[in-house]
């Protein structure tokens, strides 16, 4: 009976069809998957707080207005993976635990500080760059729910890069101090943008599997490679520069070749040492406790309403 | 026909909030499922979950997680535990009827070239 499912499964993914949550799976596809879009959604909600920093000091109206939208997109972002992470059979509220106890990851992008307006503009071109170069092969991976929710972020995240890449352009086009703070915002985040495609093919474990399951469409190596591809020449639009002396394009293979990328600070910043990790964490645990009240009145009202119907339909029997 | 004087007509009132799906649970609020209609026309279809305390709370919440972008012109939120689902194991039996009823599809029939639109 095991091996019929097992087969079944293995014959769907090899004919790219989509497994659903009742489907029968192995259990390390489950846990794959569980571990992934849980950290992918703390990512998301993590992710509101280096940007949430600015909102209160944007430069002007139309762009507070913008940068709150994006917030917003980003919590629901987090939601549709948090709903699509329970697909597998875990509870939300043990999800979120798991984050605040620090068993859950998230990507180390955001444990970098958002020091001033530029950083706001860099983490939309670059990271969010990175992140939809990421997430776009995710609209096709072999779990449904996690594709159909990848396919809704990927529609709505392409704003997000855009409008980072319109504060870059104002910013290098300004004066010589803004076009200073836009090289300084690009020089801080260029390198972690790279790690955000994770550790090297020859160092991700996890890779193959992920690959024979149709999770995983691509290499790291090779979305690296595309992103700086892209990203290159977008940098010269704007007259900055990449903070990468080895960076130099390459006839042969119509690609750039760029400078060793850091793995130590990466792994430094993964396992809880980079600049803001445990402020990340701590502003996520006090968001929590602190609306807990807000949760205790809702059920409050909630059970106030249904008492409230339940004595009209005893009164209208 | 009698006049009405209490309550208007049922189309004109507001559908009213199903019950709750069961008592509140204090830490994991129920499950939702969520179903936009994206405009006039066209069916209501699911577009992902949420949880609430209670109905009036999932259609709140459902505007603000799944339609920020003028997605919706109606929402409809059930309770998750309320959907009866086919099991995937019994696909192949369940769905096995209509396997051999090729005639049920126009394409079956072979008409004269003189034939036109039918």
């Amino acid at each position: 009976m095991e091996m019929d499912l097992l087969q079944r499964f293995e014959a769907y993914i090899a004919s790219d069809k989509k497994i659903e949550p009742k489907d029968w799976m192995p259990d390390a596809y489950r846990k794959t998957l569980i571990r992934q879009i849980s950290q992918h959604a703390h990512s998301e909600i993590v992710g509101m707080l280096p940007e949430g920093n600015w909102i209160s000091r944007a430069p002007s109206l139309k762009r507070k207005a913008i940068l709150m939208a994006k917030v917003q997109d980003e919590a629901g972002h987090g939601l549709y993976l948090y709903s699509a992470c329970e697909t597998l059979g875990v509870q939300r509220d043990d999800t979120i635990a798991d984050l605040h106890s620090g068993k859950a990851k998230y990507s180390s992008i955001f444990n970098y500080p958002t020091l001033n307006w530029a950083d706001i503009g860099a983490i939309g071109w670059l990271v969010d760059g990175a992140a939809i170069m990421n997430q776009v092969p995710l609209c096709k991976c072999s779990y449904g729910p996690y594709a159909r929710a990848m396919v809704r972020v990927c529609k709505e995240e392409s704003f997000h890069q855009r409008q980072g890449f319109q504060i870059m352009m104002t910013m290098a086009g300004g004066t010589e101090d803004q076009k200073a703070m836009a090289q300084d915002a690009l020089n801080r985040w260029w390198w972690p943008s790279l790690m955000m495609f994770g550790p090297p093919d020859d160092d991700s474990p996890n890779s193959a599997q992920s690959m024979a399951w149709n999770i995983k469409r691509f290499s790291n190596d090779e979305l690296r490679e595309k992103f700086v591809d892209l990203t290159v020449p977008q940098a010269d639009l704007l007259g900055l520069t990449i903070p990468d002396p080895d960076l130099k394009w390459n006839e042969e293979t119509g690609h750039y070749e760029f400078g060793e990328i850091d793995w130590s600070e990466f792994k430094r910043v993964v396992s809880g040492h980079g600049p803001c990790n445990k402020e990340r964490i701590e502003t996520r645990r006090t968001a929590w406790d602190n609306g807990e009240w807000v949760r205790d009145a809702a059920n409050a009202h909630a059970e106030k309403r249904a008492a409230r119907r339940a004595a009209a339909d005893t009164a209208a029997a | 026909m009698p006049t009405r004087k209490s309550a208007p007509p049922a189309a004109l009132r507001p559908t009213p909030p199903p019950p709750n799906p069961e008592p509140v649970d204090k830490k994991n609020w129920p499950l939702w499922e969520i179903f936009i209609r994206s405009r006039q026309g066209l069916s209501h279809r699911h577009v992902g979950s949420l949880h609430a305390a209670d109905a009036e709370m999932a259609v709140e919440n459902a505007r603000d997680v799944y339609t920020r972008r003028q997605e919706g012109a109606s929402i409809w939120v059930v309770p998750a535990n309320a959907i009866t689902a086919s099991s995937p194991d019994e696909k192949d039996v369940l769905f096995d009827p209509a396997d051999d009823k090729v005639y049920r599809h126009p394409t079956f029939y072979d008409l004269p070239d003189e034939v036109k639109h039918m």
